[in-house]
């Protein structure tokens, strides 16, 4: 009796999406540990969460988009772009909270084009986010002349450097905002209206929901997502980098599919995402750690995202 | 009689909850050109995928010149010299009428490049048997229809196809085009090419075959000479002379008032000029054949396509309707034809699709869905209804097509409709469960809701229907009263040019 009751708690346990895939990172915590033993040390585990928590946010906001289908390809350029304004306000003078607050406007404002551009003029997503990445590095590069900015004010810096109840400031920023996220996704109407038009937009559209006023908030929360990071990030960086962002849309389109997320929409969970950056952020450190060449990061990397689609496959057959 | 070139036997194909196909015969000769007749969803299309090769039977054999042949796909249908050109042509628009008349069988040069010459002087060839002129450069989605056409039946030649099905050929035509058409068919006869021919106007095939097949609901029913038919017979034959005692009946009559007029409608795509009024508690029939514009209209009434002229007139008041959310707040509810590509998110509980159009009415503070409201009223339909459910968590995609349809009903009800729409209400369900939707559709309209009912299978509109609505090419041809509303009046409305 106690037996088929304890099997059947692991097997709801395992009738979750997330189930395998956190075992997998278990798995591979244990693996990491045992070739490097200082993996489990305290100051690495600090290092590597606050890294993990830099892509898992990012990560949200893509997951958002990616659950209707959509894509979101200006992240990283998003990022740097928020942290230049946060950072030139900063340095010009202005008080640190309104300098955040242009800094997520910023982000706001970027991903405002990219939906009304997705939704009213009806240019593909993979399209129009791609035309935001590189006009947002570009403005980057116009405002800064490829020059970091500095002069960032000390008591900001905690944000990205310090630490509240020996966790990093960023892990908890992670904690609150996969909190908000995941109550506004399975919650909230508007959560459950952006399952829907992943799963079905044209009956979502027919059962009189509003597709195209949705669709846009969800770049708005994907531009939010990342000007957050990029806020964090020049306080971590004590400047703001022109460079800033480069690359991140890769690392958050994948935290999201290997945390399960579906590119053609309508399923994922922000525990998959979350999950998914560990994953990624544990290979990279745990490669290092092992004095693997750093050039192997990318190609594993590069394995494990179709490892994960292709058990996706399997598992959905 | 000579050997047939193809026979069919005992031919039998069931898709989930449907028998679409039943023990069917079926045979062409060599040059003859047979007619395939029968209403919608009476079986046609999936008899010509089975020859074609698209679908493989659940029974039966396929013969081919005496040879008893599997057809595993239609390359190897194409290979036995079977070609079909699909009412919807599939072509690619992008590339030129010579680049798609030698798709897939280009001819090579020695150093295996594709052959232009060599191709131009053979579509020439092939064109000027044919009689006709094309812009052989042009990308083939700028050239006619009738063109595009002409280019698939030269394709069938290139592939010295011995049999060619035709599926509505002449559907978008101009007269003189089908004239032209006809030309062809007679001149592929001679060379002894076998022609099926499938069309929904009868006049076309009394000129055009030799004999006609009728098929009603997947039965192969009757056969004649086209020489010895006549139109009267057919009309029959494609009706079928069931009862249909098995229709609810309904209790109440529909009231004298006018609850919604339709003034002059016209939009995408070809609506034109439809006008009509529904009364309360009444049931309103939208007869027509597939492609009549009635979905069409249904989704310009509820501004999910936008309509260029014409008037709504609710309850005396004049309403502007521009989208599906606008039509749910004037009580307007649609429930759509295609009820897993339009109706259903089908990997989501039965809970969140009935509940879908109904978000404002479930949320609570913060904009949090309130899931003992939402169970209740998930419940409540699951009883009202009837719904086969393991409970209000079972995902949609568990469920027959019958609960499914049921789920999508509540969805609507859900949102307490005074005018509803149902687009295709039983298609796709079994018997059982078309007839418990029959029931619920009465019920609704003796309670005061009125309906609008749109369906291809004319016994489900004579049996319910008040009044019918006969709609053709976008238009409406004529009304017909309670006391007229027969199939055959319905049918010889819809074929009277």
């Amino acid at each position: 009796m106690v037996a088929q009751e304890k099997k059947s708690i692991l097997a709801t346990l395992f009738s979750y999406r997330e189930s395998a895939i956190f075992l997998a990172l278990i798995i591979l915590m244990a693996t990491v540990t045992i070739f490097a033993p200082n993996f489990m040390s305290g100051s690495n585990l600090y290092l590597v969460s606050r890294q993990i928590s830099f892509v898992a946010v990012v990560a949200f906001g893509e997951l958002f988009v990616i659950l209707t289908g959509g894509i979101d390809l200006s992240v990283g350029s998003v990022m740097g772009l928020s942290g230049v304004v946060a950072a030139g306000a900063m340095a010009g003078g202005q008080s640190i909270i309104l300098s955040v607050l242009l800094g997520l406007a910023t982000g706001i404002a970027l991903g405002l084009i990219n939906g009304l551009l997705i939704s009213y003029v009806r240019i593909a997503p993979f399209i129009a986010t791609l035309g935001m990445l590189s006009f947002a590095r570009g403005v980057i590069l116009i405002v800064t002349k490829g020059w970091p900015i500095t002069n960032i004010p000390k008591p900001f810096l905690i944000v990205g450097q310090g630490d509240f109840l020996s966790l990093p400031i960023p892990l908890w920023v992670m904690i609150v905002l996969a909190a908000v996220a995941h109550f506004l996704l399975s919650r909230t109407a508007f959560g459950r209206r952006t399952y829907a038009i992943g799963g079905n937009e044209q009956a979502t559209f027919l059962s009189g929901i509003n597709v195209k006023k949705i669709k846009v908030f969800l770049y708005m929360i994907s531009g939010l997502m990342a000007s957050v990071v990029g806020i964090i990030l020049i306080a971590r960086f004590n400047s703001a980098q022109a460079d800033t962002g480069t690359g991140w849309e890769l690392d958050a389109i994948a935290a999201a599919v290997i945390g399960g997320t579906s590119l053609s929409g309508g399923s994922g969970s922000i525990f998959g995402v979350i999950i998914g950056a560990a994953i990624m952020g544990v290979i990279r450190n745990g490669l290092v750690l092992m004095r693997v060449s750093p050039y192997w990061q990318t190609a594993v990397i590069g394995i494990i995202i179709v490892l994960a689609a292709v058990l996706d496959r399997i598992k959905n057959k | 009689m000579s050997e047939p070139l193809l026979a069919l036997k005992h031919i039998s194909k069931s898709f989930p909850g449907v028998k679409a196909l039943d023990d069917i015969d079926f045979s062409v000769q060599k040059g003859e050109v047979v007619g395939l007749l029968g209403e919608n969803g009476a079986g046609k299309s999936t008899l010509m995928k089975i020859i074609s090769g698209v679908y493989t039977p659940d029974s039966g054999d396929i013969f081919w010149q005496d040879k008893k042949i599997k057809l595993k796909s239609i390359m190897d249908a194409q290979e036995k010299g079977i070609a079909i050109i699909f009412q919807e042509l599939n072509n690619c628009p992008n590339l030129s009428a010579l680049e798609n008349l030698f798709l897939g069988h280009e001819i090579r040069t020695s150093a295996n490049f594709v052959d232009f010459r060599a191709m131009k002087k053979k579509a020439k060839e092939i064109f000027s048997y044919l009689d006709v002129q094309i812009p052989l450069e042009k990308p083939v989605g700028k050239l006619s229809v009738a063109l595009q056409q002409m280019i698939e039946i030269g394709k069938a030649l290139l592939a010295n196809a011995k049999l060619i099905i035709m599926d509505e050929p002449t559907s978008s035509l101009t007269d003189k085009e089908v004239q032209k058409l006809f030309q062809i068919v007679k001149e592929l006869k001679e060379r002894g090419i076998a022609v099926i021919f499938i069309s929904h106007k009868l006049e076309e095939v009394f000129i055009i075959t030799d004999r006609i097949v009728v098929l009603r609901d997947g039965k192969h029913v009757g056969e004649l000479k086209t020489s010895a038919a006549t139109q009267d017979e057919l009309v029959a034959l494609m009706v079928g002379r069931e009862m249909h005692s098995f229709f609810s009946k309904r209790t109440k009559e529909a009231s004298d008032e006018t609850i919604l007029k339709i003034e002059n409608f016209s939009g995408p795509p070809y609506i034109r000029g439809v006008s009509f009024y529904l009364r309360k508690g009444e049931i309103l029939g939208l007869a027509g054949l597939i492609g009549a514009g009635r979905t069409e209209l249904a989704l310009l009434m509820i501004g999910a396509e936008q309509k260029t002229s014409g008037n709504m007139v609710l309850h005396g008041k004049e309403i502007d309707v521009r989208s599906p959310w606008q039509a749910i707040q004037h009580g307007i509810a649609y429930l759509s034809e295609d009820r897993k590509m339009k109706s259903l998110v089908l990997q989501m509980p039965v809970r969140a699709n009935i509940t879908m159009a109904i978000h404002s009415a479930v949320t609570g503070t913060l904009g949090m869905l309130d899931r003992k409201k939402e169970l209740e009223v998930t419940n409540s339909f699951i009883r009202l209804l009837d719904i086969k459910t393991s409970g209000p968590e079972q995902t949609v995609n568990n469920l027959s097509g019958g609960n499914q349809q049921k789920v999508v009903l509540a969805k609507w009800l859900a949102t307490k409709p005074s005018i509803l729409i149902l687009d295709e209400p039983t298609r796709g369900i079994d018997v059982h469960a078309k007839a418990e939707v029959h029931k619920i559709i009465t019920d609704l309209a003796d309670k005061g809701t009125s309906i609008i009912l749109i369906s291809s299978e004319l016994p489900e509109i004579v049996a319910l229907s008040d009044r019918v609505v006969v709609m053709h090419e976008g238009q409406v041809k004529s009304v017909l009263e309670k006391k007229d509303i027969s199939q055959e009046n319905i049918m010889s409305t819809v074929f009277s040019a």
